[in-house]
Protein backbone atom coordinates (compact mmCIF):
# COMPACT_ATOMS: atom_id res chain seq x y z
CA UNK A 1 0.00 0.00 0.00
CA UNK A 2 1.20 3.38 -0.94
CA UNK A 3 0.67 6.70 0.19
CA UNK A 4 0.70 9.78 -0.99
CA UNK A 5 0.10 13.49 1.32
CA UNK A 6 -1.73 15.51 -1.08
CA UNK A 7 -2.57 17.86 1.82
CA UNK A 8 -0.69 18.87 4.78
CA UNK A 9 -1.92 20.54 8.20
CA UNK A 10 -1.27 23.87 7.31
CA UNK A 11 -2.68 23.40 3.58
CA UNK A 12 -5.94 21.97 5.31
CA UNK A 13 -6.38 25.09 7.67
CA UNK A 14 -5.70 27.40 4.61
CA UNK A 15 -8.29 25.32 2.79
CA UNK A 16 -10.17 25.34 5.37
CA UNK A 17 -10.66 29.46 5.81
CA UNK A 18 -10.80 29.91 2.27
CA UNK A 19 -13.77 27.43 2.51
CA UNK A 20 -15.43 29.62 5.36
CA UNK A 21 -14.67 33.16 3.26
CA UNK A 22 -16.58 31.48 -0.03
CA UNK A 23 -19.46 30.44 2.35
CA UNK A 24 -19.25 34.11 4.02
CA UNK A 25 -19.48 35.21 0.21
CA UNK A 26 -23.02 33.88 -0.20
CA UNK A 27 -24.36 33.46 2.83
CA UNK A 28 -23.66 36.74 5.18
CA UNK A 29 -24.09 36.86 8.34
CA UNK A 30 -25.65 32.93 8.32
CA UNK A 31 -29.03 33.84 9.32
CA UNK A 32 -30.98 31.67 7.94
CA UNK A 33 -28.15 29.05 6.89
CA UNK A 34 -27.51 26.12 8.78
CA UNK A 35 -24.51 23.33 8.57
CA UNK A 36 -25.37 19.68 7.85
CA UNK A 37 -22.19 17.13 8.34
CA UNK A 38 -22.80 13.62 6.46
CA UNK A 39 -21.93 10.84 9.17
CA UNK A 40 -19.54 9.58 9.63
CA UNK A 41 -16.79 11.15 8.34
CA UNK A 42 -18.69 14.78 7.21
CA UNK A 43 -19.33 15.68 11.01
CA UNK A 44 -15.48 16.72 11.78
CA UNK A 45 -15.71 18.53 8.62
CA UNK A 46 -18.64 20.56 9.89
CA UNK A 47 -17.45 20.90 13.25
CA UNK A 48 -14.42 22.18 11.48
CA UNK A 49 -16.40 24.79 9.35
CA UNK A 50 -18.00 25.97 12.40
CA UNK A 51 -15.25 26.74 14.75
CA UNK A 52 -13.68 28.72 11.74
CA UNK A 53 -16.77 30.38 10.97
CA UNK A 54 -16.99 31.00 15.06
CA UNK A 55 -13.73 32.96 14.65
CA UNK A 56 -14.71 35.04 11.96
CA UNK A 57 -17.99 36.25 12.54
CA UNK A 58 -17.90 35.71 16.45
CA UNK A 59 -21.36 33.15 16.04
CA UNK A 60 -22.49 29.78 16.42
CA UNK A 61 -23.82 28.49 12.60
CA UNK A 62 -26.48 26.03 13.43
CA UNK A 63 -24.61 22.59 12.64
CA UNK A 64 -26.18 19.37 13.07
CA UNK A 65 -25.32 15.65 11.88
CA UNK A 66 -27.00 13.82 9.50
CA UNK A 67 -26.78 10.02 8.85
CA UNK A 68 -27.75 8.38 5.53
CA UNK A 69 -27.36 4.63 6.17
CA UNK A 70 -31.12 3.78 6.12
CA UNK A 71 -31.40 5.77 2.68
CA UNK A 72 -28.70 4.32 0.78
CA UNK A 73 -29.29 2.59 -2.45
CA UNK A 74 -26.59 -0.33 -1.54
CA UNK A 75 -28.31 -1.81 1.15
CA UNK A 76 -28.54 -5.71 0.58
CA UNK A 77 -25.13 -4.85 -2.56
CA UNK A 78 -22.49 -4.91 0.02
CA UNK A 79 -20.94 -7.72 1.61
CA UNK A 80 -20.99 -6.20 5.39
CA UNK A 81 -23.81 -3.68 5.68
CA UNK A 82 -22.83 -0.31 6.84
CA UNK A 83 -23.09 0.98 10.29
CA UNK A 84 -25.98 3.33 11.46
CA UNK A 85 -24.81 6.52 13.36
CA UNK A 86 -26.34 9.34 15.08
CA UNK A 87 -28.18 11.99 13.42
CA UNK A 88 -28.25 15.22 15.27
CA UNK A 89 -30.69 18.14 14.01
CA UNK A 90 -31.74 20.33 17.09
CA UNK A 91 -33.02 22.96 14.22
CA UNK A 92 -35.59 23.15 12.02
CA UNK A 93 -34.47 22.64 8.46
CA UNK A 94 -37.95 24.11 6.84
CA UNK A 95 -37.19 26.73 4.71
CA UNK A 96 -33.48 27.06 5.38
CA UNK A 97 -30.81 27.45 3.50
CA UNK A 98 -28.94 24.01 4.15
CA UNK A 99 -25.09 23.94 3.18
CA UNK A 100 -24.54 19.64 2.94
CA UNK A 101 -20.59 19.21 3.98
CA UNK A 102 -18.63 15.99 3.23
CA UNK A 103 -15.02 15.17 3.12
CA UNK A 104 -14.83 13.13 -0.23
CA UNK A 105 -16.86 13.50 -3.21
CA UNK A 106 -16.53 10.05 -5.00
CA UNK A 107 -19.83 8.83 -6.69
CA UNK A 108 -22.21 11.05 -5.36
CA UNK A 109 -24.70 7.99 -4.17
CA UNK A 110 -23.79 9.19 -0.46
CA UNK A 111 -25.34 13.15 -1.57
CA UNK A 112 -28.32 11.57 -3.51
CA UNK A 113 -29.03 9.64 -0.28
CA UNK A 114 -28.30 12.46 1.96
CA UNK A 115 -30.60 14.69 -0.28
CA UNK A 116 -33.12 12.43 0.72
CA UNK A 117 -32.81 11.65 4.69
CA UNK A 118 -33.00 15.13 5.22
CA UNK A 119 -35.91 15.79 3.20
CA UNK A 120 -37.31 13.62 6.45
CA UNK A 121 -37.01 16.80 8.18
CA UNK A 122 -38.56 19.55 6.26
CA UNK A 123 -38.04 20.92 2.91
CA UNK A 124 -35.19 23.65 2.86
CA UNK A 125 -35.02 26.70 0.65
CA UNK A 126 -32.36 25.65 -1.05
CA UNK A 127 -29.36 23.04 -0.73
CA UNK A 128 -25.72 23.33 -1.53
CA UNK A 129 -22.65 21.31 -1.22
CA UNK A 130 -19.02 21.89 0.29
CA UNK A 131 -16.44 18.71 -0.33
CA UNK A 132 -12.78 19.06 0.84
CA UNK A 133 -12.16 16.46 -1.78
CA UNK A 134 -13.61 15.94 -5.27
CA UNK A 135 -12.81 13.12 -7.21
CA UNK A 136 -12.82 14.44 -10.90
CA UNK A 137 -14.58 11.82 -13.48
CA UNK A 138 -15.41 9.06 -11.05
CA UNK A 139 -19.09 10.75 -10.70
CA UNK A 140 -22.53 7.75 -10.89
CA UNK A 141 -25.00 10.47 -10.59
CA UNK A 142 -24.58 14.40 -11.59
CA UNK A 143 -23.92 15.46 -8.51
CA UNK A 144 -21.58 18.85 -8.42
CA UNK A 145 -19.95 20.50 -5.25
CA UNK A 146 -20.66 24.03 -4.92
CA UNK A 147 -17.43 24.91 -2.41
CA UNK A 148 -14.61 22.54 -3.09
CA UNK A 149 -11.36 22.11 -1.14
CA UNK A 150 -9.27 20.45 -3.48
CA UNK A 151 -9.93 18.66 -6.65
CA UNK A 152 -8.01 15.63 -6.99
CA UNK A 153 -7.68 13.09 -10.00
CA UNK A 154 -7.28 9.30 -8.76
CA UNK A 155 -7.78 5.81 -10.15
CA UNK A 156 -10.98 4.26 -8.97
CA UNK A 157 -8.48 1.71 -7.28
CA UNK A 158 -7.36 4.74 -5.14
CA UNK A 159 -8.83 5.87 -2.08
CA UNK A 160 -8.55 9.59 -0.76
CA UNK A 161 -8.57 9.46 3.45
CA UNK A 162 -9.40 12.34 5.30
CA UNK A 163 -7.22 12.26 8.71
CA UNK A 164 -8.12 14.65 11.55
CA UNK A 165 -6.12 14.91 14.90
CA UNK A 166 -6.84 13.29 17.65
CA UNK A 167 -5.46 10.78 19.94
CA UNK A 168 -3.46 8.37 17.56
CA UNK A 169 -3.20 10.79 14.86
CA UNK A 170 -0.46 13.87 15.47
CA UNK A 171 -1.64 16.12 12.61
CA UNK A 172 -4.67 17.04 10.12
CA UNK A 173 -3.16 15.47 6.90
CA UNK A 174 -5.50 13.78 3.26
CA UNK A 175 -3.75 11.41 1.74
CA UNK A 176 -4.03 9.18 -1.79
CA UNK A 177 -3.74 5.76 -0.99
CA UNK A 178 -3.14 3.37 -3.77
CA UNK A 179 -3.43 -0.23 -3.24
CA UNK A 180 -0.28 -2.20 -4.31
CA UNK A 181 -1.06 -5.74 -5.58
CA UNK A 182 1.13 -8.37 -4.19
CA UNK B 1 -19.89 -3.57 10.61
CA UNK B 2 -20.65 -6.20 12.58
CA UNK B 3 -23.70 -8.25 11.47
CA UNK B 4 -25.86 -10.61 12.97
CA UNK B 5 -24.50 -14.41 13.79
CA UNK B 6 -28.40 -15.69 12.42
CA UNK B 7 -30.41 -15.70 9.15
CA UNK B 8 -33.59 -16.02 11.29
CA UNK B 9 -34.44 -14.73 14.37
CA UNK B 10 -36.32 -18.10 16.37
CA UNK B 11 -35.44 -17.38 19.61
CA UNK B 12 -33.21 -15.59 22.16
CA UNK B 13 -31.26 -18.61 23.36
CA UNK B 14 -29.49 -19.08 19.72
CA UNK B 15 -28.15 -15.45 19.37
CA UNK B 16 -25.00 -14.07 21.08
CA UNK B 17 -24.88 -10.93 23.46
CA UNK B 18 -23.01 -9.24 20.49
CA UNK B 19 -26.38 -9.67 18.32
CA UNK B 20 -28.39 -8.47 21.31
CA UNK B 21 -25.93 -4.97 21.23
CA UNK B 22 -26.09 -4.56 17.66
CA UNK B 23 -29.72 -4.86 17.40
CA UNK B 24 -30.08 -2.30 20.02
CA UNK B 25 -27.75 0.05 18.81
CA UNK B 26 -29.85 -0.13 14.89
CA UNK B 27 -33.21 0.50 17.08
CA UNK B 28 -31.64 3.53 18.69
CA UNK B 29 -31.07 4.61 15.30
CA UNK B 30 -34.65 3.65 14.18
CA UNK B 31 -35.86 5.42 17.40
CA UNK B 32 -34.64 8.19 16.14
CA UNK B 33 -36.53 8.15 13.02
CA UNK B 34 -39.77 7.55 14.50
CA UNK B 35 -39.54 10.64 16.15
CA UNK B 36 -38.39 12.72 12.77
CA UNK B 37 -41.75 14.43 11.39
CA UNK B 38 -41.10 11.90 8.12
CA UNK B 39 -41.06 8.46 10.07
CA UNK B 40 -40.15 6.73 7.29
CA UNK B 41 -36.70 5.31 5.60
CA UNK B 42 -36.39 3.72 2.23
CA UNK B 43 -34.18 0.52 3.61
CA UNK B 44 -36.51 -2.49 3.02
CA UNK B 45 -38.32 -1.07 -0.71
CA UNK B 46 -37.48 -4.51 -2.81
CA UNK B 47 -38.33 -6.32 0.13
CA UNK B 48 -41.58 -8.29 0.77
CA UNK B 49 -42.24 -9.36 4.31
CA UNK B 50 -45.32 -11.82 5.35
CA UNK B 51 -46.88 -11.35 8.70
CA UNK B 52 -48.25 -15.08 9.10
CA UNK B 53 -50.22 -15.42 12.33
CA UNK B 54 -51.75 -18.72 13.48
CA UNK B 55 -52.67 -17.16 16.50
CA UNK B 56 -54.20 -14.36 18.26
CA UNK B 57 -52.11 -11.18 18.48
CA UNK B 58 -52.12 -7.32 19.09
CA UNK B 59 -49.60 -5.86 19.24
CA UNK B 60 -47.35 -7.59 18.22
CA UNK B 61 -48.82 -8.09 15.22
CA UNK B 62 -49.76 -4.00 14.56
CA UNK B 63 -46.21 -3.31 15.82
CA UNK B 64 -44.64 -5.56 13.37
CA UNK B 65 -46.65 -4.47 10.41
CA UNK B 66 -45.84 -0.78 11.87
CA UNK B 67 -41.96 -1.11 11.44
CA UNK B 68 -42.58 -2.96 8.42
CA UNK B 69 -43.81 -0.09 6.70
CA UNK B 70 -41.91 2.52 8.22
CA UNK B 71 -38.96 0.49 6.30
CA UNK B 72 -41.02 0.21 3.65
CA UNK B 73 -41.33 -2.97 2.60
CA UNK B 74 -44.42 -4.40 1.20
CA UNK B 75 -46.34 -6.25 3.98
CA UNK B 76 -49.00 -8.94 3.47
CA UNK B 77 -50.81 -10.01 6.29
CA UNK B 78 -51.82 -13.87 6.73
CA UNK B 79 -53.88 -14.99 9.47
CA UNK B 80 -54.97 -18.68 10.18
CA UNK B 81 -58.67 -17.92 10.61
CA UNK B 82 -60.83 -17.84 7.39
CA UNK B 83 -57.69 -19.24 5.27
CA UNK B 84 -57.35 -22.56 4.02
CA UNK B 85 -55.41 -24.10 7.35
CA UNK B 86 -59.22 -24.42 8.04
CA UNK B 87 -59.49 -26.63 5.27
CA UNK B 88 -56.58 -29.05 6.18
CA UNK B 89 -53.59 -27.28 4.46
CA UNK B 90 -50.37 -28.19 6.54
CA UNK B 91 -47.74 -25.52 8.45
CA UNK B 92 -45.02 -26.25 5.25
CA UNK B 93 -47.88 -25.62 2.54
CA UNK B 94 -48.98 -22.98 3.54
CA UNK B 95 -45.89 -21.24 4.17
CA UNK B 96 -44.70 -22.60 0.51
CA UNK B 97 -48.07 -21.09 -1.18
CA UNK B 98 -47.30 -17.98 0.21
CA UNK B 99 -43.35 -17.95 -0.53
CA UNK B 100 -44.17 -19.13 -4.13
CA UNK B 101 -45.47 -15.51 -4.09
CA UNK B 102 -42.20 -14.23 -3.95
CA UNK B 103 -41.90 -12.98 -0.26
CA UNK B 104 -38.69 -12.55 1.06
CA UNK B 105 -38.98 -12.76 4.92
CA UNK B 106 -42.09 -14.30 7.16
CA UNK B 107 -42.96 -13.29 10.77
CA UNK B 108 -44.83 -15.84 12.54
CA UNK B 109 -46.64 -16.80 15.42
CA UNK B 110 -47.78 -20.37 16.07
CA UNK B 111 -49.31 -22.30 19.03
CA UNK B 112 -46.97 -24.91 18.62
CA UNK B 113 -43.35 -24.54 20.19
CA UNK B 114 -40.23 -25.02 17.60
CA UNK B 115 -42.97 -24.17 14.73
CA UNK B 116 -40.41 -21.32 13.40
CA UNK B 117 -37.47 -23.50 13.97
CA UNK B 118 -38.98 -26.40 11.80
CA UNK B 119 -40.02 -23.87 8.70
CA UNK B 120 -36.26 -22.48 9.00
CA UNK B 121 -35.24 -25.98 8.25
CA UNK B 122 -37.35 -26.35 5.00
CA UNK B 123 -37.49 -22.98 2.81
CA UNK B 124 -35.19 -20.08 2.03
CA UNK B 125 -36.54 -16.64 3.10
CA UNK B 126 -35.57 -15.42 6.75
CA UNK B 127 -38.04 -16.12 9.34
CA UNK B 128 -38.75 -13.98 12.68
CA UNK B 129 -40.20 -15.96 15.47
CA UNK B 130 -42.87 -13.56 16.97
CA UNK B 131 -43.94 -16.35 19.74
CA UNK B 132 -44.06 -19.82 19.25
CA UNK B 133 -46.55 -21.64 22.01
CA UNK B 134 -44.95 -21.39 25.31
CA UNK B 135 -41.19 -21.67 24.39
CA UNK B 136 -40.07 -18.02 23.21
CA UNK B 137 -40.58 -15.10 21.74
CA UNK B 138 -37.71 -13.15 21.15
CA UNK B 139 -38.82 -9.38 19.62
CA UNK B 140 -40.72 -8.98 23.10
CA UNK B 141 -37.72 -10.04 25.01
CA UNK B 142 -35.58 -7.47 23.16
CA UNK B 143 -37.80 -4.73 24.19
CA UNK B 144 -38.17 -5.38 26.97
CA UNK B 145 -34.64 -5.40 27.59
CA UNK B 146 -34.16 -2.56 25.63
CA UNK B 147 -36.70 -0.56 27.78
CA UNK B 148 -34.28 -2.02 31.18
CA UNK B 149 -31.66 -0.39 28.98
CA UNK B 150 -33.18 3.31 28.66
CA UNK B 151 -34.37 3.61 31.99
CA UNK B 152 -31.46 2.32 33.73
CA UNK B 153 -28.38 3.07 31.08
CA UNK B 154 -27.28 -0.04 31.01
CA UNK B 155 -29.12 -3.84 31.46
CA UNK B 156 -25.76 -5.38 33.32
CA UNK B 157 -26.24 -5.83 37.20
CA UNK B 158 -29.59 -5.03 37.51
CA UNK B 159 -31.91 -7.09 39.33
CA UNK B 160 -35.18 -8.03 37.32
CA UNK B 161 -37.94 -10.37 38.82
CA UNK B 162 -40.65 -12.29 36.67
CA UNK B 163 -43.97 -12.77 38.43
CA UNK B 164 -46.74 -14.42 36.86
CA UNK B 165 -47.44 -17.55 34.93
CA UNK B 166 -43.90 -18.53 34.31
CA UNK B 167 -44.96 -22.09 33.03
CA UNK B 168 -47.07 -21.14 29.74
CA UNK B 169 -45.25 -17.64 29.18
CA UNK B 170 -42.50 -17.57 26.37
CA UNK B 171 -42.42 -14.05 27.56
CA UNK B 172 -40.49 -15.06 30.29
CA UNK B 173 -38.21 -17.64 28.51
CA UNK B 174 -36.88 -15.43 26.23
CA UNK B 175 -36.45 -12.79 29.14
CA UNK B 176 -34.41 -14.88 31.14
CA UNK B 177 -32.45 -15.20 27.79
CA UNK B 178 -31.82 -12.38 27.05
CA UNK B 179 -31.25 -10.67 30.25
CA UNK B 180 -28.59 -13.29 31.50
CA UNK B 181 -26.69 -12.81 27.93
CA UNK B 182 -27.14 -8.87 28.94
CA UNK B 183 -25.59 -9.70 32.48
CA UNK B 184 -28.46 -9.05 34.28
CA UNK B 185 -29.42 -11.13 37.98
CA UNK B 186 -33.11 -12.92 36.97
CA UNK B 187 -35.97 -14.30 39.71
CA UNK B 188 -39.28 -15.58 38.82
CA UNK B 189 -41.86 -15.21 41.53
CA UNK B 190 -45.08 -16.84 41.08
CA UNK B 191 -47.54 -19.98 42.96
CA UNK B 192 -45.28 -22.95 42.77
CA UNK B 193 -47.94 -24.61 40.45
CA UNK B 194 -46.93 -21.64 37.64
CA UNK B 195 -43.23 -22.32 37.86
CA UNK B 196 -41.73 -24.85 35.72
CA UNK B 197 -40.02 -27.68 37.85
CA UNK B 198 -36.34 -27.46 36.64
CA UNK B 199 -36.37 -23.16 36.40
CA UNK B 200 -33.45 -23.36 38.79
CA UNK B 201 -31.48 -24.80 36.22
CA UNK B 202 -31.68 -21.97 34.30
CA UNK B 203 -30.04 -19.90 36.72
CA UNK B 204 -33.02 -17.90 37.86
CA UNK B 205 -33.43 -17.71 41.37
CA UNK B 206 -37.11 -18.84 42.32
CA UNK B 207 -39.14 -16.97 45.61
CA UNK B 208 -42.77 -17.72 46.20
CA UNK B 209 -43.42 -14.46 48.25
CA UNK B 210 -44.09 -11.32 46.24
CA UNK B 211 -43.34 -9.22 48.56
CA UNK B 212 -39.67 -10.35 49.16
CA UNK B 213 -39.25 -10.51 45.47
CA UNK B 214 -40.31 -6.61 44.95
CA UNK B 215 -37.56 -5.72 47.88
CA UNK B 216 -35.11 -7.28 45.83
CA UNK B 217 -35.20 -6.22 42.31
CA UNK B 218 -34.78 -2.92 40.42
CA UNK B 219 -37.48 -3.40 37.41
CA UNK B 220 -40.52 -5.85 37.73
CA UNK B 221 -41.87 -7.52 34.54
CA UNK B 222 -45.68 -8.69 35.18
CA UNK B 223 -47.13 -11.52 33.21
CA UNK B 224 -50.88 -12.02 32.38
CA UNK B 225 -52.01 -15.00 33.48
CA UNK B 226 -52.81 -17.35 30.76
CA UNK B 227 -55.91 -18.78 31.17
CA UNK B 228 -56.31 -20.13 27.31
CA UNK B 229 -53.17 -22.15 27.89
CA UNK B 230 -54.27 -23.08 30.89
CA UNK B 231 -55.99 -27.32 30.44
CA UNK B 232 -56.54 -27.87 34.29
CA UNK B 233 -56.34 -25.35 37.36
CA UNK B 234 -53.20 -23.90 39.06
CA UNK B 235 -54.77 -22.55 41.17
CA UNK B 236 -57.76 -21.84 43.37
CA UNK B 237 -59.37 -18.64 41.95
CA UNK B 238 -58.20 -15.32 40.09
CA UNK B 239 -59.43 -13.74 43.10
CA UNK B 240 -57.04 -15.39 45.18
CA UNK B 241 -54.64 -15.12 42.85
CA UNK B 242 -54.80 -11.47 42.73
CA UNK B 243 -54.82 -11.47 46.82
CA UNK B 244 -51.37 -13.69 46.48
CA UNK B 245 -49.72 -12.20 43.84
CA UNK B 246 -51.41 -9.20 42.40
CA UNK B 247 -49.16 -5.70 42.37
CA UNK B 248 -51.31 -2.46 43.45
CA UNK B 249 -49.74 0.74 44.19
CA UNK B 250 -50.36 -0.14 48.15
CA UNK B 251 -47.67 -2.37 47.71
CA UNK B 252 -45.63 -0.58 45.46
CA UNK B 253 -45.58 2.55 47.85
CA UNK B 254 -44.69 0.38 50.81
CA UNK B 255 -41.42 -0.66 49.50
CA UNK B 256 -38.48 0.96 50.67
CA UNK B 257 -37.55 2.09 46.84
CA UNK B 258 -38.77 2.50 44.00
CA UNK B 259 -38.76 0.23 41.68
CA UNK B 260 -40.05 0.16 37.80
CA UNK B 261 -43.21 -1.89 36.71
CA UNK B 262 -43.21 -3.11 33.14
CA UNK B 263 -45.85 -5.62 31.42
CA UNK B 264 -45.95 -7.85 28.12
CA UNK B 265 -49.74 -7.20 27.53
CA UNK B 266 -52.73 -7.42 27.42
CA UNK B 267 -52.84 -6.22 30.78
CA UNK B 268 -55.86 -8.04 32.85
CA UNK B 269 -56.51 -5.30 34.77
CA UNK B 270 -57.25 -5.78 38.50
CA UNK B 271 -56.04 -9.38 38.21
CA UNK B 272 -51.88 -9.68 38.23
CA UNK B 273 -52.18 -5.68 38.02
CA UNK B 274 -53.97 -3.11 39.29
CA UNK B 275 -55.19 -0.47 37.18
CA UNK B 276 -53.61 2.60 39.44
CA UNK B 277 -50.11 0.27 39.85
CA UNK B 278 -50.11 -0.18 35.83
CA UNK B 279 -50.72 3.72 35.02
CA UNK B 280 -48.28 5.23 37.79
CA UNK B 281 -45.18 7.03 36.92
CA UNK B 282 -43.15 4.01 38.03
CA UNK B 283 -44.62 1.87 35.16
CA UNK B 284 -42.92 1.98 31.38
CA UNK B 285 -45.59 -0.54 29.78
CA UNK B 286 -46.51 2.16 26.85
CA UNK B 287 -42.37 2.49 26.60
CA UNK B 288 -42.34 -0.65 25.81
CA UNK B 289 -44.80 -0.63 23.32
CA UNK B 290 -43.24 2.31 21.85
CA UNK B 291 -39.89 0.65 21.80
CA UNK B 292 -41.26 -2.49 20.21
CA UNK B 293 -41.52 -0.84 16.88
CA UNK B 294 -38.03 0.69 16.79
CA UNK B 295 -36.96 -3.24 18.24
CA UNK B 296 -38.49 -4.68 15.01
CA UNK B 297 -37.28 -2.56 12.63
CA UNK B 298 -34.10 -2.73 14.10
CA UNK B 299 -34.24 -7.09 13.41
CA UNK B 300 -36.35 -7.01 10.44
CA UNK B 301 -33.42 -4.01 8.68
CA UNK B 302 -30.51 -6.68 9.94
CA UNK B 303 -31.73 -9.82 8.96
CA UNK B 304 -32.42 -8.47 5.39
CA UNK B 305 -28.90 -7.55 5.25
CA UNK B 306 -28.19 -11.21 5.47
CA UNK B 307 -29.82 -13.08 2.64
Amino acid sequence: MQKRLIVNHQLLDIMVLRLCHQLIENHGDFSGSVILGLQPRGKFVAQRIQQTLASILGKQVPTGFLDTTFHRDDFRRREVPLAANATKIDFLIEGRKVILVDDVLYTGRSVRAALDAMISFGRPASVELLVLIDRLHTRHLPVQPNYVGLSVNSLQSQRVLVEWQNEETAQDNIWLITKTEV
Amino acid sequence: MQELSVRHLLGIKDITPQDIQLIFETADNFKDVLNRPIKKVPSLRDITIANVFFENSTRTRLSFELAEKRLSADVINFSSSGSSVKKGESLLDTVNNILAMKVDMIVMRHASPGAPHFLSRHIEANIVNAGDGTHEHPTQALLDAFSIREKYGEVAGKKVVIIGDILHSRVALSNIFALQKLGAKVMVCGPVTLLPKHIKELGVKVELNVRKALEWCDVANVLRIQLERQQMKYFPSLREYTLYYGIDKKLLDSLNKEITIMHPGPINRGVEISSDAADSSQSIILNQVENGVAIRMAVLYLLASKR
